[in-house]
């Protein structure tokens, strides 16, 4: 239940990181999520994550719409603040978060009901907006917890367990943010913490909108062999554009890969995302290209994953507005209040 | 022609300071830069006065109104009748005629012949060649357009006797930093007045007389203000929809951050105003503000708070601050968007499902305005719950006489119970919802303030003391109980209602909001007539306690309001368990300002009831 603390109890051979935190100080509270959703993934990788790149936790705020999904912030971090809002106004309540301090880091969790359907106006402008934030979508194509639904993002032909087809087309949110101007969109699959743990680490470091994406099979109404978000499936069609590794800027870089293989991008802070090129030579700086890739594998009924498009030259909302270094949220009395000659010299103006 | 009319002159007005002049214009003709220089003339008299605005939903073309009441006894409510018309818009001619009382004048633009039809035998006419004239002395259409709106304001300082060099002292600070507009405009204002003098025996016996009455005083709108005082009050976050009438609250704050919020070392901004995709997003980004501790609010109308019902009823459930200015517009539904209305009491009052209560303000005048503004971020630090400030069209877009804005500049934002690090060092537990004061409110954290305590998840899902999500009825049951106790905190935050000097009368009136400017009249007019009334402005929701004794110490009172339904009375009756009998309603919900005539009108009648029953009864 998610009110209920895990045990505190440390292991003694649990490895401590950087700034002393060991694993456990990254976990949140025990999951209400059916056994074996996708989403419980989500949060080990955030855990993993943050733990892996010595985030402190309480420089983190976790926000959050209503379903399924939402519930996830519960899980991970319980020492970062938390905030479930209503149902698909995530993006407004994360956009005046990060306006009040812009120091703090964002992760928004939201589903595929959430994002693509009641709250599909709020997604695409937080996206315009260029909020610096983690945004992930846990993508189930349907709607969990009012027990099986189709939603925005099921695929057409798609199937639930109750065997209602989708007869819509799907709303690729992958491609809906670069269209709109994320400055990093990637997909990952819950089950494949090896691409999604790095993703979500460069999404966070990234400065700007990071958009994942992550394919998250919902265990009780959306696993059947016909649904195109089930583990099967995803399992069986996921095509990764390139591998992706994540060295934050204080680690050596230890890895080696094969020359030309390999393509280095080199973050705001100095951290670095490789990628492993396939043989599909996948360049991630193309929005075209990206557009392009990720429609030719839905055509084949292959789901692109990966770092899919990614744009260090944005600026952010702050950037955008000019705000002061200082965050907007201390600011006091002497900072902001103009005084009473001003006022003065404006009350001339009404006379 | 103007012989015939001339001829057909009746014995006119003769009244000093006192009486109604109104302009009838097309709008988008740029009528309402020299009808507010008109107003703001007379001002500078000083000479009271109460300008209104009447205007369409629309940008060009149809009809529009500014109606300007004069008043050396300071009366600044409407005043039905109008003494003067300036008849500028043919669509309209008819009406706007008929609409001048017997004695009075109708200026119009007699380049055209004016229709047999809208002679009438007992109004004056003062025609005035204004396109023949524009024509004549100008060369660019928009000039010849523009300026026949000048032309009769200068005609209107011959007829009324409005000094000429309060005029050209306007026009000159109008115009500061564009000098080429100057001279022309002055010409223009010299065109009318001369006209005027040469045809006709200025000024007519309807005039003004310098006056000392506005003595200090300041001419503003309400919105002005409204965006004025949320820059006083440390606001850094606006977030907002465009939507009539409130748009000009973020305007005013947009205007007067660029010039008193700039950081004077780097040019950077201490604000930010974000445009929402619509008002949903507005709220939830004041909410997101609010709870990450930015001082925050949004400015709407009631379509615009029927959208934020579900935010409204998080923000009051998860505790968190929001300022709203709720500048009130006619409804239901689109309703009439440029027209003023006191309807949106009850859905804001008990806003979102659920069981809900917000704290409302009610000003009065720009300076309320103001000071409710820089007021209310305080109050909703120190109630973690939204703060409703309910301006309307009336208040909000049109200038009104008031005292000058004033700061103390000893004061400090009060930011409420929030606990920084060293204070939850302390403490051992830390518990979000945990009443420790006993007064309903609880301690906040904001995000990242503390490595280890402090942190909480906020939900709008039930949670108990310590923010965790419970379904456990005598839990949810428990944080119900303590914010009715918060929201009974809560008024020992709000301004109490204000009350007359007098005491002790049979009756009462009980009014909030703009109603205030009829009051002063009503009580004047049934003192003449021997009626003597207490009164009580309620300024804020939920309320004092004062109110249900004053109600209490009336026989009866006479609850003023303009809306259909009498929404402050069932407030009352709902709050204050006050029995029907005690309350009469007196209502106005025509779309413009409540006018001391009704409200009198309305109580005479009662009275009379009253009286009749009485003796039937006896």
């Amino acid at each position: 239940m998610s009110y209920i603390n895990k045990p505190k109890f440390k292991h003694p051979q649990m490895q401590a990181n950087d700034i002393g935190l060991t694993r456990r100080d990254y976990e949140g509270t025990l999951t209400t999520l059916c056994g074996g959703c996708g989403h419980d993934s989500i949060s080990a990788a955030i855990i993993q994550a943050a733990a892996d790149m010595s985030l402190e936790p309480h420089r983190v705020a976790k926000i959050s719409g209503i379903g399924c999904s939402s519930k996830i912030p519960s899980y991970f971090l319980s020492k970062a603040h938390g905030f479930n809002s209503v149902h698909g106004r995530m993006p407004s309540v994360a956009t005046g978060a990060n306006i009040a301090n812009k120091e703090l880091y964002y992760i928004g969790i939201s589903g595929d009901g959430d994002s693509a359907s009641i709250g599909l106006g709020q997604f695409c402008h937080i996206v315009r907006r260029r909020i610096n934030m983690l945004y992930i979508v846990a993508n189930n194509g349907t709607y969990g917890l009012t027990k099986g639904q189709l939603s925005a993002t099921a695929d057409l032909g798609s199937k639930t367990k109750s065997g209602e087809e989708s007869q819509f087309d799907n709303i690729d949110m992958a491609t809906l943010a670069i269209e709109l101007g994320a400055s990093f969109v990637a997909r990952s699959f819950s089950g494949d913490k090896k691409q999604l743990i790095p993703l979500i680490q460069a999404g966070l470091t990234h400065k700007g909108f990071a958009f994942i994406d992550v394919i998250s099979p919902c265990v009780t109404f959306n696993n059947t062999d016909f649904s195109t978000h089930g583990y099967k499936n995803t399992w069986e069609n996921n095509v990764a554009l390139s591998g992706v590794d994540f060295v934050p800027l204080r680690e050596e870089i230890t890895t080696s890969y094969a020359a030309g293989k390999e393509k280095e991008i080199t973050l705001h802070d100095g951290s670095v995302v490789h990628l492993h090129k396939t043989d599909n030579n996948y360049d991630p700086t193309d929005k075209e290209n990206a557009l392009h890739h990720i429609n030719e594998h839905k055509n084949q009924g292959k789901i692109a994953t990966g770092l899919l498009y990614i744009n260090q030259s944005t600026s952010d909302l702050h950037e955008l507005q000019e705000t002061v270094d200082k965050p907007l949220n201390c600011l006091g009395n002497q900072e902001l209040c103009p005084g009473s000659e001003a006022l003065n010299d404006i009350n001339n103006t009404f006379r | 022609m103007s012989e015939l009319i001339q001829s057909s002159k009746v014995a006119g007005l003769t009244k000093v300071n006192d009486f109604v002049v109104k302009f009838a214009n097309v709008n988008g003709s740029g009528s309402a830069s020299a009808n507010s220089m008109f107003a703001k003339a007379v001002f500078r008299m000083g000479i009271p006065i109460s300008p209104h605005n009447i205007f369409p939903s629309n940008i060009q073309g149809l009809p529009t109104w500014y109606e300007v009441r004069i008043s050396e006894q300071g009366y600044l409510g409407r005043r039905e009748g109008v003494d003067l018309i300036v008849a500028m818009n043919e669509q309209t001619i008819g009406k706007d005629i008929a609409s001048v009382v017997p004695g009075g004048y109708v200026l119009y633009d007699s380049s055209k012949v004016l229709a047999n039809e809208l002679l009438r035998d007992d109004v004056n006419y003062l025609p005035i060649p204004l396109k023949d004239i524009c024509l004549e002395e100008f060369e660019k259409p928009a000039q010849r357009q523009l300026f026949k709106n000048i032309v009769y304001v200068g005609a209107l300082s011959a007829f009324l006797n409005i000094d000429f060099e309060v005029l050209t002292g306007l026009v000159g600070d109008q115009f500061r930093g564009k000098e080429k507009l100057i001279l022309p405009n002055i010409h223009a204002l010299e065109l009318g007045h001369h006209y005027a003098s040469d045809n006709f025996d200025c000024p007519l016996s309807l005039q003004l007389k310098r006056s000392d009455k506005n003595e200090g005083k300041i001419l503003v709108d309400g919105n002005t203000a409204t965006g004025l005082g949320s820059v006083y009050g440390g606001a850094t976050v606006a977030a907002w929809y465009p939507l009539t009438p409130s748009t000009s609250v973020v305007d005013n704050f947009s205007k007067y951050c660029q010039r008193l919020r700039i950081d004077a070392g780097t040019g950077k901004k201490k604000y930010s105003i974000v445009q929402a995709e619509d008002e949903l997003a507005a709220i939830g980004i004041v909410i997101g503000a609010g709870w990450n501790g930015a001082r925050a609010f949004t400015a709407t109308s009631g379509p615009g708070i029927s959208l934020m019902q579900e935010f409204l009823g998080l923000a009051y459930f998860s505790e968190v601050p929001v300022v709203l200015f709720n500048i009130q517009r006619v409804g239901p539904s689109t309703g009439m968007p440029t027209r003023s209305q006191q309807g949106d009491l009850l859905c804001c009052a008990y806003a979102s499902h659920g069981d809900t209560k917000h704290a409302l303000l009610f000003p009065a005048t720009p300076k309320e305005c103001f000071d409710y503004a820089a007021g209310a971020f305080d109050i909703a630090d120190r109630i973690q719950s939204p703060v409703i400030v309910m301006s309307d069209l009336e208040l909000g877009m049109n200038e009104q006489i008031c005292e000058p804005l004033n700061w103390d500049d000893k004061s400090q934002y009060d930011r409420g119970k929030v606990l920084n690090a060293e204070q939850l060092e302390e403490i051992e537990k830390y518990g979000r919802y945990l009443d420790s004061d006993g007064d309903g409110i609880p301690y906040r954290t904001y995000p990242g303030t503390h490595p280890s305590k402090g942190s909480y998840f906020t939900r709008g899902s039930s949670h108990d003391s310590y923010a965790a999500y419970t379904e456990d009825g005598a839990v949810y049951a428990e944080v119900m109980d303590r914010l009715t106790l918060k929201m009974k905190t809560a008024v020992d935050y709000l301004p109490a209602p204000e009350f007359s000097e007098s005491t002790g009368n049979r009756f009462g009136l009980v009014y909030l909001g703009t109603t205030a400017s009829a009051i002063n009249e009503v009580l004047d007019d049934l003192a003449k007539k021997g009626i003597a009334l207490d009164t009580m402005r309620i300024r804020a929701f939920p309320f004092h306690t004062s109110i249900t004794e004053f109600i209490d110490a009336h026989e009866l009172v006479y609850v003023i309001e303009q809306n259909r339904d009498a929404q402050l009375k069932s407030l009352l009756k709902i709050e204050c368990n006050i029995h029907e009998e005690k309350m009469r309603s007196i209502l106005s919900y025509d779309g413009v300002l409540i006018t001391a005539q009704h409200i009198e009108k309305s109580i005479l009648k009662s009275m009379q009831t009253l009286e009749e029953s009485g003796k039937a009864s006896a």
